[in-house]
Parts: structure tokens; sequence; C-alpha cells
């Protein structure tokens, strides 16, 4: 059987700040630039305009090829500007490859924004048939789903009031259970799923995977590891708009938090020199933070839970001391304080006198909090006083993983704990107890 | 739609054939579309669907006022208030159908960059609910015929063939400039002037044989005057300059036409620098 989606030697060049470019063109400059085209042509200038265009061009996709057979549910990996979403709206039809062919065989639906076409003055249910409509359901489809997608996004006492009278929550959760009652063949799904609460998310990825598992093809893009590792069983990693990794999608997770880490870049080194934005006592004195991670590789991007992290302060004693401290604070998006490391707590202190330029690092060797963007605090201590801090030093990336090894990411709480769950045998006294006892047992929620 | 379809996603450039199949297969969105713009134009407003049997009504008050009684200018037979506003119903439906539909994609960018459908749909969709504000000007129109005691002729069975006239010149129009306002916003500014100018140069408050030979012939070259003469044929009897109306139908087919394939040929950027 002929692969439900081939995709073959797709590019996509855009001009870069096209968008501003093209706005700014208006009817006069296009028409001096029509009438002097002839002139150019005649004069060999024309040349410019291909320089021109090579220097103010970007391709988003370079000759990526694929193909999907039916059932596949692929997980689209990459980093932020790889050419995930290029390649969605390409399978979409919304814009059209520079180079190369997509051959679609079956109903295709894509899913790149929640709720395109709902307008905050009709109601939920005018809502539901309109946006179904756009998504590509025939009115008699939407008819026969009616009551299952009010009773999926749980609106059912206010079908009938105008949407934008509705919470956030309830627009995303109607707003999803359109979409996830589509039924075509193959299935394109953005990052839809970053919105509306984690319980709802929860139902959603059930709803997919309900769907994959229908013997659907779903083309997935998402930065939550935990989804693409649930709900995938492919992954392709795109990197700087070409296809990096094709395989199991296991081993494109792997491949693609591989390839973050190990990237050299500049990005790992804070420098805190001219850092304003700081308490200093005497004069500032804290110069530069360096974060690494596993086998002293720098870290750039974030690193999986459970990584070891490795902070090298660098920073500069003005007289002769022993009695000097840093303090690293970490603090989750809400500002609040998750974890603090301080020398002071360490035992095996040096009792040498120092001065001028110092580093000192701080070992982590399994930092353990859960996926997410973290603030980072750092001060010195001269004489247990603070004599210089620095309240958002740096940012680190804790990214989803497999922590505890059973497929399923933790994404709750503050921080993941090894833990094991099993049943006590002289309570359950029966033959299959010791089974659960074998694998430790996590929900992560 | 069916199962079995295969579908090659190349790269286009140029002038492409219009898909008429895939218009076909979405027709029921269109449906939705102009369904929508019909639910939204008037909510939370007071008058409601009177506005769009207000806004004729009190231009031609006000025409019949200024060029009728003041500057003195004739109807060519029945009452001014009813030659006015027989031209004035084509004519809003025109310049309404255009002024939105022109700006259409711009105000719905969201649907051309995360979604696929014929684009055609959302200024056809802004033209398609506007009909319905046709019909009830029109039916203001009925009144105002009992009202001056008007008889209605049999020319009255060609209406609907000068409303499809109405349509495709709105069309024509409203997808020329809804493709071009996505690549040059001049367009938001050229519109308004436009339809201003137009409505002086079409036959909408003086009647065609005003003017002479030659400048009859021109009026033929302006799409919207078949349509207003086709309008007064149909509604009042008038007597219709078959040749005018015919070369101004022609024109506005060809609009039509050209509307199609430019709105073809652009539409493959749209979603790159909307």
């Amino acid at each position: 059987m002929k692969p439900i989606l081939e995709i073959q030697g797709v590019s996509k060049q855009y001009k870069l700040g096209g968008k501003r470019i093209r706005r700014t063109e208006n009817f006069r400059e296009l028409l001096e630039r029509g009438i002097s085209a002839p002139f150019r042509a005649l004069t060999g200038r024309a040349n410019d305009k291909v320089a021109k265009e090579e220097l103010y061009t970007f391709w988003a996709l370079r000759e990526v090829s694929f193909d999907v057979e039916q059932g596949d549910v692929i997980g689209i990996i990459g980093r932020n500007g790889a050419g995930k979403s290029t390649m969605l709206k390409i399978l979409s039809r919304i814009t059209s490859p520079t180079e190369g062919a997509v051959t679609i065989r079956g109903r295709l639906a894509s899913l790149l924004e929640v709720g395109t076409g709902f307008h905050p003055e009709l109601t939920g249910r005018e809502n539901i048939f309109l946006n179904g409509a756009i998504l590509g359901m025939r009115r008699t489809e939407i008819s026969a789903r009616f009551d299952e997608i009010v009773a999926f996004a749980e609106i059912e006492k206010f079908l009938d009031t105008p949407v934008k009278h509705y919470s956030s929550g309830m627009y995303v959760r109607l707003a999803f259970a359109v979409a996830a009652h589509l039924d075509p063949e193959i299935l394109v799904v953005d990052e839809v799923l970053a919105v509306g609460d984690l319980s709802f998310q929860k139902k959603c990825l059930g709803k997919m995977s309900e769907v994959s598992r229908g013997g659907r093809t779903v083309l997935f893009v998402s930065h939550n590891m935990a989804a693409i590792e649930n709900l995938c069983t492919r992954g392709v990693v795109l990197h700087q708009g070409q296809l990096a990794f094709d395989g199991k999608s296991k081993e494109a997770i792997q491949y693609y938090l591989n390839s973050l880490s190990v990237r050299s870049g500049t990005g790992h080194v804070v420098e805190l020199d001219g850092v304003g934005d700081r308490r200093s006592i005497v004069a500032p004195l804290l110069r530069r933070l360096e974060f690494l991670t596993e086998n002293e590789q720098p870290l750039t991007e974030g690193m999986p839970i459970g990584s070891r992290l490795k902070v090298k302060v660098h920073f500069d004693l003005p007289k002769l001391t022993a009695s000097f401290n840093v303090g690293l604070g970490f603090n989750n998006n809400y500002g609040q304080r998750i974890f603090t490391a301080h020398s002071v707590f360490e035992p095996n202190r040096w009792e040498k006198e120092h001065q001028g330029a110092q580093v000192l690092s701080c070992e982590i060797p399994s930092f353990t909090l859960t996926p997410g963007e973290y603030t980072v605090k750092v001060w010195l201590d001269l004489k247990s006083s603070e004599a210089d801090a620095i309240e958002d030093a740096a940012k680190i990336t804790v990214l989803e993983s497999d922590f505890y090894g059973t497929g399923k990411v933790p994404w709750n709480g503050a921080m993941v704990l090894k833990h094991r769950w099993y049943l006590e045998e002289s309570v359950q006294g029966n033959g299959w107890a010791g089974r659960g006892a074998d694998r430790a047992q996590t929900t992560g929620a | 739609m069916s199962t079995t379809f295969e579908l090659t996603i190349r790269p286009r450039n140029g002038w492409q054939a219009i898909d008429f199949k895939e218009i076909y297969l979405y027709r029921e969105l269109l449906a939705f579309l102009i369904w929508r713009d019909i639910k939204i134009r008037y909510r939370q407003t007071l008058l409601g669907g009177l506005w769009a049997i207000l806004q004729p009504f009190i231009t031609m008050l006000v025409f019949t006022f200024i060029f009728h009684r003041m500057a003195g200018v004739k109807s060519d037979g029945p009452p001014y208030p009813l030659f006015a506003y027989a031209g004035l119903a084509p004519w809003t439906f025109f310049s309404t159908s255009v002024t939105q539909s022109s700006n259409s994609l711009i105000a719905h960018h969201q649907l051309v960059s995360k979604v696929y459908f014929p684009r055609v749909f959302i200024p056809l969709g802004a033209i398609g609910a506007l009909l319905l504000d046709l019909l009830l000007s029109l039916s203001l129109f009925g009144g105002m015929m009992v009202y001056y005691r008007w008889p209605v002729t049999p020319a009255l069975l060609w209406l609907p063939v000068f409303m499809v006239a109405a349509v495709l010149t709105a069309a024509g129009a409203g997808l020329t400039l809804s493709a071009l306002n996505v690549s040059f916003r001049d367009v938001k500014y050229a519109v308004p002037f436009l339809v201003q100018i137009g409505l002086f140069v079409t036959p909408v408050i003086y009647p065609v044989r005003y003017l002479s030979h030659r400048a009859q012939l021109l009026v033929g070259l302006n799409p919207m005057a078949g349509v207003v003469i086709g309008f007064r044929h149909a509604l009042l009897g008038s007597e219709a300059s078959w040749g005018v109306m015919g070369l101004s139908l022609g024109v506005s087919l060809g609009l039509f036409v050209l509307g199609l394939l430019v709105f073809r040929r652009m539409e493959n950027r749209f979603a790159d620098i909307i």
C-alpha cells in the first residue's frame, strides 16, 4: 500500500523581514520597480536583484523528505524556528512549498490553533457549527456529534450564551472539543495543548490517543516531550529546517535532548559585570556564572529532570579573607523560591584565606525540580552579610523527561522524588501481590 | 473529501486555473460564513436590520432634496424618489460590499493563516451576507411603490438577473481589491474614495438619457451602470437602453472573471505576508 502521506524534498523559502518590506512597498514603489526593471535588465544590473534576494531570504525548510504510513502517530520535534510550524502549514495547504511536493492520500484536517474562526458574539451552539465547518466538517457530521462535543466541553449550561461571556477555560474547552471530534484520516496538530487547565489537557491527550489508536494517522508538534512520548510511535526531529532524525519516538526525544545540551554556544556563560540591577554594598564583586550539566557539557537550552547541574560562580574578593559564602536561589515562574543552595552548608569548607579573582563551584548531582523555567538568584556574603546580590541573574530550563523510567513524565508539583509503590503481602495475602512490588508505579500527578 | 482522494501539493506560481470542484466541495462553509456575517452584523445594535433600509432611504431623501428640488434633476418618468431609490438600492449594496469585502481578508487574517479552505469564500461571504440587506431595502421599495401608486410591470421578472449581475460586479471588485489589500494597504485608502466617485459616474442620481450618445457609451464601460439601469427597468418599467446595459453587463462579467483570476494568483502568498 502506498504511504498515506509522502513528503518529497520539501523546501520553503521566506523573504526575511518580508512582512515589513512588503507592507511598506506601496503602489508607487511597485510602479517604480516595474518601470525601472527593463532598464536594469538592459544595463546588466539585473544581477543586483539576485544578490539581494539571496541576502534577504531564509530557508525555513530545506529538502525535507519522509513518508507517513497509515496509522503512524508522529511527533515532530525541534527547537523554535526549526521549521515545525512551516511543515504543518504546508501539509495543511495554508502556504505552498517553494520546492518539492507533498502527496496526501486521505482527508486531512489540521488544528494549528484552538478556536479558529470563533466569534465572540455568537453563542456556544453557533460557534460549534461555525468552527466545525471551518475545520472541514459537514453540517450533518456536526449535528451527529453535537451532543458529544457539548458533553466533552462541559458547557451544557452555557450553550446559548455568547462565548464572549465564557471564562477562558470554557472557551478553550469548547474549541478543543470541536476539534477533537473531527474525523479525518490524517490529523495535523500544532502545539494546541499548551492551553487550558491541567485536567483538561489530560483529557485532550486521552482523546487524542483514542483517536490514534483507532488507526488514524496523526502528526503532532509539541514541546511537551511527555506528550510526544506518550502519544507518538515515531519521532521526526527537525533542525534548522532539515530533517535531523527520523525513528522511534523515544529515540527521537533522546536525540533532541542530546542535541540541546551538546550544542556548543555561549548561552551557558552569564556575564554579571554589566548588570545594573544588583545590590552591591561596596562594589560589584560577582563577575560571571557558568552553567554545566552532565560530563561538564555547557548547559545552553535546558536539561532533563534529574540531570547534574554545576554552577561555577566567578567573583572577586577585595580583601584577604576566609569568611565568604555564595548562595544560589532557584525561583519558579511564580517567583517562589523552590530551592536554595548555599556554601555555608558545605561540610568540607575552605579554611585558607583568599583574595582576588575566585571561582567557587556548586555541584548538584541530580536537579530534581519539575519541568519548567527557573530564575537563578546569586549572592555573595562577606563575613555573613550580603555584599553583592543579583536577583534574576540567569534562567535555566528543566525539560520534560522520563525521570521514573516508565514513559510517564511528571509535570505536577514542585519536584520529583524517587519513590515506590507496592501492595503489602501480609494484607493482600494472595498469589499475585508480589508482582506489584516489582515495579515502581508512579502516577506522576 | 471522499476517502479515495489523492492530492498533491506543489509549488504554485503565476496564473492558476480556478478550482471549481474544490469550491463545490466546500460549499457548505460558504453558507456558514454568510450566516455568520448576517448573525453578527447587527448584534448589539438598537435598530438591527433597520440599518439596511435606513441607509438607502435617508440617502434617497437627501438626494431628492438636493438634486431634484434644488438642482432640478428630473427622472425619466417615475417620481424622483422612486427613481433615486431604485438606483440607490443596488448602489448601496455594491458600495457596502466592496468596502467590506476588500477589507475581509485582513479582518479575518487568522482564518487565512491558521486554516485552509478556498479563500475566495472570505470576500464572497461578506458579499453574500449583504444580499439580505439588499432584499430588505427592496421590500421598503415595495411600500414606496404602493405609496406612489406606481404600477408593477412584467419587466420585474428580470430582477433576479440584475441581482446576479450586481453580485458579480461586487464580487469582481471585492475579490481584486481584497487580494491587493493583503500586499498593498493602499487599498484601504483608495476604496472609500473610489466608492464616492463611483456614485457620481454611475447613473444613480440622473437618468442615462441626460447624457450625449458618446458619454452613454463611456458610461457603458462602468460595470455598475448596467446594474443600475437594469434595476430601474425591472422595478419601475423604465425604458432601458439595452446597448449601454449590455456593454456594461459584459464588463461586469469580465470584472468577475478577472477578480477570480487575480485572487487565485495572489492567494498563494496570503498566509506568508498577511
